[in-house]
């Protein structure tokens, strides 16, 4: 693996006067890490705005023992050819502040406010400075993500911070809206379904939605923590179950973000299977979620045909990859499972027979008038609005937004293949059910074309991870979209930081903008035609 | 809506006799009298509440209502609110963020109830760790719990044998 420095964010920056320095540290060198000065900070989004690239992930890390310095924040942006580039700059350890970008990003609002909370981090100008994932009964004073705070914390008590009575949404200032005949509406944590728990405040008129306000955090489970002080193997397992439907893509995202940093080639075999892996899970995925917003929608037939094949392919898996849902079957440098030739065989018969009937049932599911009436024209979001948040997979797909590692890095094994990604514009249910349609259909092909393609080889190289101070950073399109990862290692192959940002953090944002306008029993189908993840976003 | 009916038709029954589990399923406390216990069987109404899993567990408890396991066929169901549900079935490490949440639905079953914790992290923390500063603890730790259901996730069988072990013995 060797790369050329990619300099074309860093002449684009000097050309506005801003200085950068290439930091000989970080890995890919294809993925270029400038240090910028703090002051220039809100100029570098401002100048990446300007370029028309997508905000990929903002977040901070203390130095490691190697380091002089104290904290740095980081930013990363991708252009749809010059690739992806971070950003980082050192910040004061005593009073650490960080200019405000989200007047470039909307998108960056819920990961500042989550510097705020987990680092203690000011942000000036923060439009919006609620905590987010501290709730309100925790002290202020905490800040989990500072070394000097140990994992195994024992928090106060929730009770003896809530006054009596008080319930844990009291003292969290939900927008506000008055006049005649609106009313306020407030779902969950605990919802009515068999999902994650999160909180929807609806403001509506009649049957109407005026503003739906999403508040999560409920399921912060101090995953990024949890990664600090493991080796790279050892956290394998942990990021199979940062979201349990994405086990493939944050396990394969984890495993190959290890990998850049330490320089390390993964044989081809297991190469393949991870691809033959992700787009299994995105099928099966897809499927699940089709059948949910056809429940939604009172279409039960679609979703009892499609929870069939679902399980089919549940079973096949435990069979095959040893775990229905995939899980531990990534691990950094190779996989864990393997393909006799009778397997391939019966993984590729499955495969085909799955998008057969998925395309079967797709024309009933396009003849029924009834689901066809709700889906049409429900919950759009604007191509404007998309290229504003950064809509990610299928959601941008469906809005004109059409962002796809697979496609723009092309990382291995989509380096061989020609990858069509499907092109919506209307960005309402219809077409993100579309569009997960069309995804079934080419994550099948893909599914066929790695198997044909499945060399002979070893499945894992061994793991030995960088020196001290080494960091990686590396983006896959997992099955809700891109996954970005950034890793640094500490002494002895122990990871001093993992961040990671499932795209659930971005593409909340546009269920709250679909919403609008929606009556409110079509939100469940809205919902389920986004499906984001709760525990990715929470962490 | 013919193909649509052919479709039914040819896809057939597909409901198997319930398999054996791949996972154990343990019963504590004596909350319940076995009298009380035996009342839930024929119609148990569950509320599912997820108190911070990864989803894993949610999507194999979906699976239990598939067709080929169809969990209602043992007079079990899934309802809306804990009003009026009979039974709890929890999943992950509770997290600090969802302990009040968890109680308050606790409180809000009206009784007899029961409570099945559901998944490695719902009976241990799992992965995540009870030396976690995120997570208040088990669902033990948090209210009683009459059975846990071990695994990670546990399979819809187990589930389902869970369930009914629970109300059965």
């Amino acid at each position: 693996m060797i790369h050329e420095a990619n300099t074309w964010f860093a002449e684009c920056l000097s050309d506005h006067g801003i200085f950068t320095r290439y930091l000989e540290d970080h890995h890919p060198a294809a993925m270029s890490c400038l240090e910028v000065r703090r002051l220039d900070w809100a100029n570098v989004a401002e100048e990446a705005r300007r370029k028309n690239m997508r905000f990929v992930s903002l977040w901070a890390a203390e130095a490691g023992s190697h380091d002089k310095k104290a904290l740095y924040a980081y930013m990363a942006f991708a252009h749809l050819e010059h690739r992806h580039v971070l950003l980082r700059t050192d910040l004061n350890e005593k009073d650490p502040s960080l200019p405000d970008i989200s007047g470039h990003y909307i998108s960056s609002v819920r990961m500042e406010r989550s510097l705020q909370d987990m680092f203690g981090i000011r942000v000036e100008g923060l439009p919006d400075t609620r905590q987010w994932l501290k709730h309100e009964h925790w002290p202020e004073d905490v800040h989990p993500m500072r070394t000097t705070f140990p994992v195994d914390t024992r928090m106060p008590p929730v009770e003896d911070a809530l006054s009596a009575g008080d319930l844990p949404e009291t003292g969290y200032a939900f927008i506000k809206a008055e006049g005649d005949g609106i009313y306020e509406y407030p779902v969950g944590p605990v919802h009515a379904g068999i999902i994650e728990p999160g909180h929807f405040r609806f403001h509506a008129v009649g049957e109407k939605i005026l503003n739906m306000e999403e508040r999560f955090g409920y399921v912060h489970k101090g995953i990024e923590k949890r990664f600090e002080g493991l080796t790279a193997v050892e956290g394998a397992r942990l990021a199979s179950r940062i979201s349990g439907d994405s086990a493939v893509a944050h396990a394969w995202a984890f495993a190959q973000t290890c990998e850049y940093a330490a320089y390390l080639d993964v044989p081809e075999r297991a190469v393949i299977l991870r691809g033959i892996l992700c787009e299994r899970e995105r099928i099966a995925n897809h499927i699940g979620d089709i059948g949910g917003v056809c429940n939604d929608g009172g279409f039960a037939f679609m979703n009892v045909q499609m929870q069939r094949l679902r399980e089919e392919m549940a079973r096949m898996h435990k069979d095959l990859f040893g775990h229905r849902l995939l899980m531990d079957t990534i691990i950094p440098g190779g996989v864990t499972c393997d393909l006799n030739a009778d397997e391939q065989q019966r993984l590729a018969q499955q495969t085909s027979a799955i998008a057969r009937e998925v395309e079967e049932l797709r024309t009933i599911y396009a003849d029924h008038p009834g689901i066809q009436e709700r889906v049409i024209g429900s919950g759009s979001v604007s191509i404007e609005d998309a290229i504003s948040i950064g809509l990610l997979g299928y959601a941008g797909r469906a809005s004109g937004v059409y962002a796809d590692e697979r496609i723009e890095e092309a990382y291995p094994p989509y380096d061989r293949l020609d990858v069509r990604a499907p092109r919506g514009e209307l960005g309402d249910v219809a077409t993100r059910v579309w569009v997960r349609f069309e995804e079934v259909a080419e994550s099948s092909r893909l599914v066929l074309a790695l198997l044909k393609d499945l060399p002979e080889g070893s499945l894992q190289t061994e793991f030995i991870a960088p020196e001290a101070g080494t960091s990686g950073f590396d983006a896959i399109e997992g099955w809700r979209g891109e996954i970005a990862a950034w890793v640094r290692f500490g002494e002895n192959g122990i990871i001093d930081r993992y961040a990671v940002r499932d795209p659930s953090e971005i593409n909340w944002l546009g269920l709250e903008l679909a919403v609008r306008e929606v009556p409110v029993p079509d939100f469940p189908l809205n919902n389920k035609s986004f499906n984001c993840s709760y525990s990715g976003n929470d962490l | 809506m013919i193909r649509l009916f052919t479709k039914i038709i040819k896809t057939g029954n597909r409901t198997e006799a319930l398999g054996k589990a791949d996972h154990a399923t343990e019963l504590l406390g004596e909350q319940l009298s076995s009298a009380i216990r035996k009342k839930f069987q024929g119609s148990l109404a569950i509320r599912e509440v997820d108190a911070g899993s990864c989803n894993g567990c949610e999507l194999e408890i979906i699976a239990a209502n598939n067709c080929y396991y169809d969990l209602e066929r043992f007079g079990v169901h899934f309802v809306p609110s804990p009003r009026f549900a009979d039974m709890l079935l929890v999943t992950g490490p509770v997290t600090r963020n969802m302990e009040t949440a968890l109680k308050m639905t606790y409180e809000a079953t009206p009784g007899p109830k029961l409570v099945v914790a559901a998944g490695d992290c719902a009976i241990n923390c799992g992965v995540f760790g009870k030396d976690n500063y995120a997570i208040a603890g088990s669902v033990a730790d948090i209210i009683p719990v009459d059975a846990i259901i071990h695994g990670c996730p546990p399979t819809p069988t187990d589930i389902i044998r869970g369930i009914l072990q629970a109300i059965e013995t």
